[in-house]
């Protein structure tokens, strides 16, 4: 959609005249406008090197330009609508599951239109099916994709408001000035943009060029911004799905198996369930047997009083010790024999995580002989319309899937599993549901992030890294999310070879940002039938984590500090200054008591860039402090972190972010895992996996948004939770004096008492008024 | 079934359901009020936090017939001054330091810090490090530095 044209410069070289950008002017009532979905490419350069690597896939081409460049030729129209009070509103094809994604386009669009940010309404798009591979939200692209065509329709806008009130004023457009939602002209002529709603809207649709504000003129991009549904947060007035009051759609649970996809055999009680105080009704679906009771209290007591005759499941004799031992054997063969260089070999193994937001699954289903209503918090939503028509047997138009706010996702949102739960529930009922999962039933039947082992061996002489090369290993992660045949083709036309998907996700997400000589990564996956997903920054938290406690030791072999080393090795200015930032705000080399240390670790992904500094206490006080239903150990007391998004867009979200990836880079390296035990995870809440409490985060945590860089915005919301779990990590090796190598660091030890399988779910205690504070 | 009265944000409401139905569910199935959410069930998440007579708790572990006419439930919808909607210093600060990120925590984060800022200040003393240590509450956002900073400076004007 860019329209470059470029003019030689007396020297000779090409210069860039200012970009002109198409949008369009729609048929509407009051002014509407749009642009197309898809963006350009731009590519990374490798700087020069003692012993330069090529440059790998993911340098030339990451995952999230491979997401806007599948995108591009499908994707269709994003518009923005003026209304008459002079607000505007504009319906955002992704997910908002607190990535702040609709305070980012609010304000990229009070930008572009010169209106106050109040003006912009925010919502989220119902699925839509035309936009095919554009609404999906995930590998960082959000900002990425949406940056050029929500400020090109914007800009349309803004140009056509001028253009409009000059006409009235029989003046030149150029003379006119727009600012704060007015448009106003030298000789004190004036008028809101509400008022000019409807005489600037357009008898028909046409394509139209405009310019995009240069980076100087910016006022609003780059100025840190609370978010546009901060207040409905606090007051209780921001609505997810299970707020929804949907007429008739009563409270639905499901009882499930006592270990993954079992199935019922027999129900020997469904009568007597179906009789009890507030139920309304019980029937067998695929995944177990539902409830739907006046109050989802009744539902936990149904689904606890039924009794169930379970057959197995596919992977009911798999436990921690039975994966590890697949994985082991599936993981690729080093290529560089160790000649003439010292070698180091590291091998670390990385236990099941859950990627369970607070909100758990849940959907809300109405469907009818003839059409279908679904509202669910749903990252890629055209997929569960297209699944859930196939299910139910309806034509595709005849269902429609509203995206709701959603309470969390950490990738747990790509699937809609609840969606589709509960459209075969209230197809098989024929009522409508609000479905929930219960917390039990998330954490041990929802999906989690499966175990890896990584491999990694380096060759070094004289000073030199000469090689490195790292092999991942991991239980097959589903990306059945609609996401996988067009990336695959994309691939294909990719300098990566002839591979799968998931490697294709792997390589165009993996690079290595130092200069260590014959550099390869490979991933191979073992089938095993578990429910399995991304999780937030997918691969990148343990093939990270792995490579940083790799690069401490080699420092250590070559006898130079940590910062020094990878000083030394990175490949990029900009890596460095990012690196340089950690080590200056986090105090790098202060002098801290015995059983104390501080880690460092970097990581580039998203054209965006990170470095983290970690302070951790693991002197016994600290390890051994009591705590009630939860896990203490060592405490990571400060932490720096620095990200370089390109362009940050809204700094103070950035930062938010930042903050989450910490603590979820903390809980990876030190307390959270899934104990998977004959087919399913013994952790079953809160009080079992242990993601960071209070108790566990850092009192103290500076993060620091770098001014942009490239200009062009990055994906930056799951960026540092690698480098947080690395710095965490090698932290933790330096005040110990050993290198992990197996995460986290309390997995070996089991520290509750596993919740019974059946029934499947806990009751609720009465005793809360015992616990009032 | 049998009719419970009690009072809800300063209206007094009376519902007829099960003695056992935990207060969550009277709350949000039964009265429509759903600023708590549920994230476990089982007196973990904290996401349900609200207060009972102005002091923290969780409607998730309590039954109905624990509450009598004249015990009174206050919500996120009624921690704001009711006549002139001035939003309380909490929120207030909540804004100020823009902790929410999905949110879905922050109706039980709010109402839980509210309680131990009241129960330092009762105790003559400032909310400390160690206070803050004690919040059970789970967000999985992990917004918890920002959370420790909003309530601090909440406290100062508490
Ligand atoms: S839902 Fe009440 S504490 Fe979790
Ligand atoms: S803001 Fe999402 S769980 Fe706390």
């Amino acid at each position: 959609m860019a329209h470059q044209r470029r003019s030689p410069r007396r020297d000779g070289a090409p210069a860039l005249e200012r970009r002109r950008f198409l949008g369009y002017l729609l048929a509407a009532p009051t002014l509407a406008v749009a642009a197309r979905l898809g963006a350009d490419l731009s590519s990374d350069t490798p700087a020069e090197a003692a012993i330069p690597s090529l440059p790998g896939p993911a340098d030339l081409l990451d995952l999230g330009d491979a997401l806007t460049l599948a995108a591009a030729p499908t994707s269709g129209l994003i518009g923005i609508q003026l209304n008459r009070d002079g607000t505007v509103s504009f319906a955002v094809p992704r997910a908002e599951v607190g990535q702040g994604i609709t305070t980012t386009v609010a304000m990229l669009i009070a930008e572009e239109m010169d209106l106050p940010l109040e003006k912009v309404g925010v919502n989220l798009a119902d699925a839509r099916p035309e936009l095919v591979f554009n609404q999906l939200t995930g590998g960082s692209n959000s900002v990425r994709s949406l940056y050029t065509p929500v400020r090109t329709a914007a800009a349309v806008a803004r140009r056509r408001l001028l253009t409009t009130a000059a006409e009235q004023w029989k003046l030149d457009p150029a003379t006119l000035t727009a600012r704060d939602g007015m448009i106003r002209s030298s000789a004190g002529h004036s008028a809101s943009y509400g008022s000019l709603a409807e005489a600037a809207a357009s008898p028909r649709t046409e394509e139209v060029s405009t310019t995009l504000k240069a980076a100087e003129e910016f006022r609003i991009i780059g100025t840190p911004t609370t978010r546009i549904d901060a207040l409905d947060a606090v007051t209780g007035r921001k609505q997810f799905t299970m707020d929804l009051a949907v007429p008739d759609a009563k409270p639905t649970m499901i009882c499930r198996p006592p270990t993954t996809s079992g199935t019922v055999r027999s129900v020997a009680n469904l009568g007597a369930v179906a009789a009890m105080p507030g139920v309304t009704d019980v029937v067998e679906v695929s995944s177990g047997v539902a409830v739907r009771a006046e109050t989802f209290g009744q539902c936990i007591d149904a689904v606890r009083a039924l009794r169930v005759d379970w057959g197995p499941g596919p992977v009911d004799g798999e436990s921690d010790a039975s994966v590890e031992d697949k994985l082991r054997a599936a993981t690729l063969p080093m290529a560089v024999p160790p000649v003439l260089t010292k070698t180091i070999d590291a091998e670390f193994v990385f236990n099941f995580a859950s990627n369970s937001a607070l909100e758990t699954n849940c959907a809300i289903a109405d469907v009818r002989a003839d059409r279908a209503e679904i509202w669910s918090g749903l990252k890629s939503p055209i997929v569960a319309q297209e699944q859930i028509a196939a299910m139910l047997g309806l034509p595709i138009p005849a269902v429609t899937v509203h995206v709701v706010t959603g309470g969390g996702s950490f990738g747990r949102k790509l699937f809609g599993d609840a969606a589709l739960e509960a459209a075969e529930v209230s197809q098989a009922m024929g009522k409508p549901v609000k479905l929930m999962w219960h917390r039990a039933d998330d954490s041990r039947h929802g999906r989690t992030h499966p175990m890896s082992i990584s491999r990694i061996r380096v060759n070094h002489a004289l000073g030199n890294v000469v090689s490195y090369e790292q092999r991942h290993t991991s239980v097959t992660t589903d990306f059945g999310h609609g996401l996988g045949e067009i990336l695959t083709a994309v691939a294909a036309k990719l300098p990566v070879g002839d591979v799968g998907f998931s490697q294709t996700v792997f390589l165009l997400s993996q690079s290595n940002p130092y200069n260590f000589g014959v550099v390869t990564n490979l991933l191979n996956e073992v089938p095993l039938k578990f429910h399995t997903a991304s999780m937030r920054n997918v691969y990148s938290p343990n093939v990270v984590c792995a490579r940083e406690l790799v690069v401490d030791q080699l420092a250590s072999a070559m006898g130079q500090d940590p910062l020094t080393f990878r000083r030394g090795f990175l490949k990029d200015e900009r890596f460095r200054t990012a690196l340089d930032k950690a080590a200056e705000v986090g105090q790098w080399g202060r002098e801290l008591p015995d059983g104390m240390a501080q880690g460092i670790a970097f990581h580039c992904e998203y054209k965006s860039a990170s470095a983290v500094l970690v302070e951790i206490d693991c002197r016994p006080e600290t390890v051994e402090r009591p705590i009630r239903d939860g896990v203490g150990g060592p405490r990571v007391t400060r932490v720096a972190a620095v990200v370089d998004a390109g362009l940050p867009i809204n700094p103070k979200g950035l930062e938010a972010q930042t903050i989450g990836c910490v603590n979820d880079g903390i809980a990876l390296a030190l307390t959270s895992s899934l104990h998977m035990d004959n087919g399913l995870p013994l952790e079953a809440s809160w009080d079992n996996y242990f993601y960071t409490r209070q108790w566990n985060t850092p009192p103290e945590l500076e993060v620091v948004v770098l001014p942009a860089t490239t200009g062009e915005p990055g994906g930056a919301g799951e960026l540092a939770v690698a480098s947080a779990f690395a710095a965490t990590a090698a932290a933790y090796g330096r005040a110990t004096g050993t290198m992990p190598t197996r995460f986290p660091i309390n997995h070996g030890t089991l520290s509750f008492e596993p919740k019974p399988t059946v029934p499947p779910i806990p009751d609720s205690p009465v005793d809360g008024l015992a616990h009032t504070f | 079934m049998s009719p419970h009265t009690f009072l809800v944000n300063g209206t007094r409401v009376t519902v007829d359901t099960d003695d056992k139905v935990r207060l969550l569910w009277v709350l949000r199935d039964l009265l429509g009020i759903t600023g708590p959410k549920y994230g476990c069930g089982i007196n973990v998440c904290k996401a349900c936090t609200s207060h009972l007579n102005g002091k923290a708790f969780n409607p998730c572990s309590v039954p109905v017939s624990a509450v009598g006419p004249d015990d009174e439930i206050t919500t996120i919808e009624g921690i704001a001054d009711a006549e002139s909607g001035t939003l309380h210093p909490m929120q207030e600060e909540w804004l100020a330091h823009d902790v929410a990120q999905c949110g879905y925590c922050q109706p039980g984060q709010i109402m839980a810090a509210i309680a131990k800022v009241n129960q330092a200040h009762a105790q003559g003393r400032e909310i400390s490090d160690t206070d803050l240590d004690e919040i059970r509450n789970i967000c999985r956002c992990g917004t918890y530095s920002r959370i420790r900073d909003a309530v601090k400076t909440a406290a100062a004007k508490m």
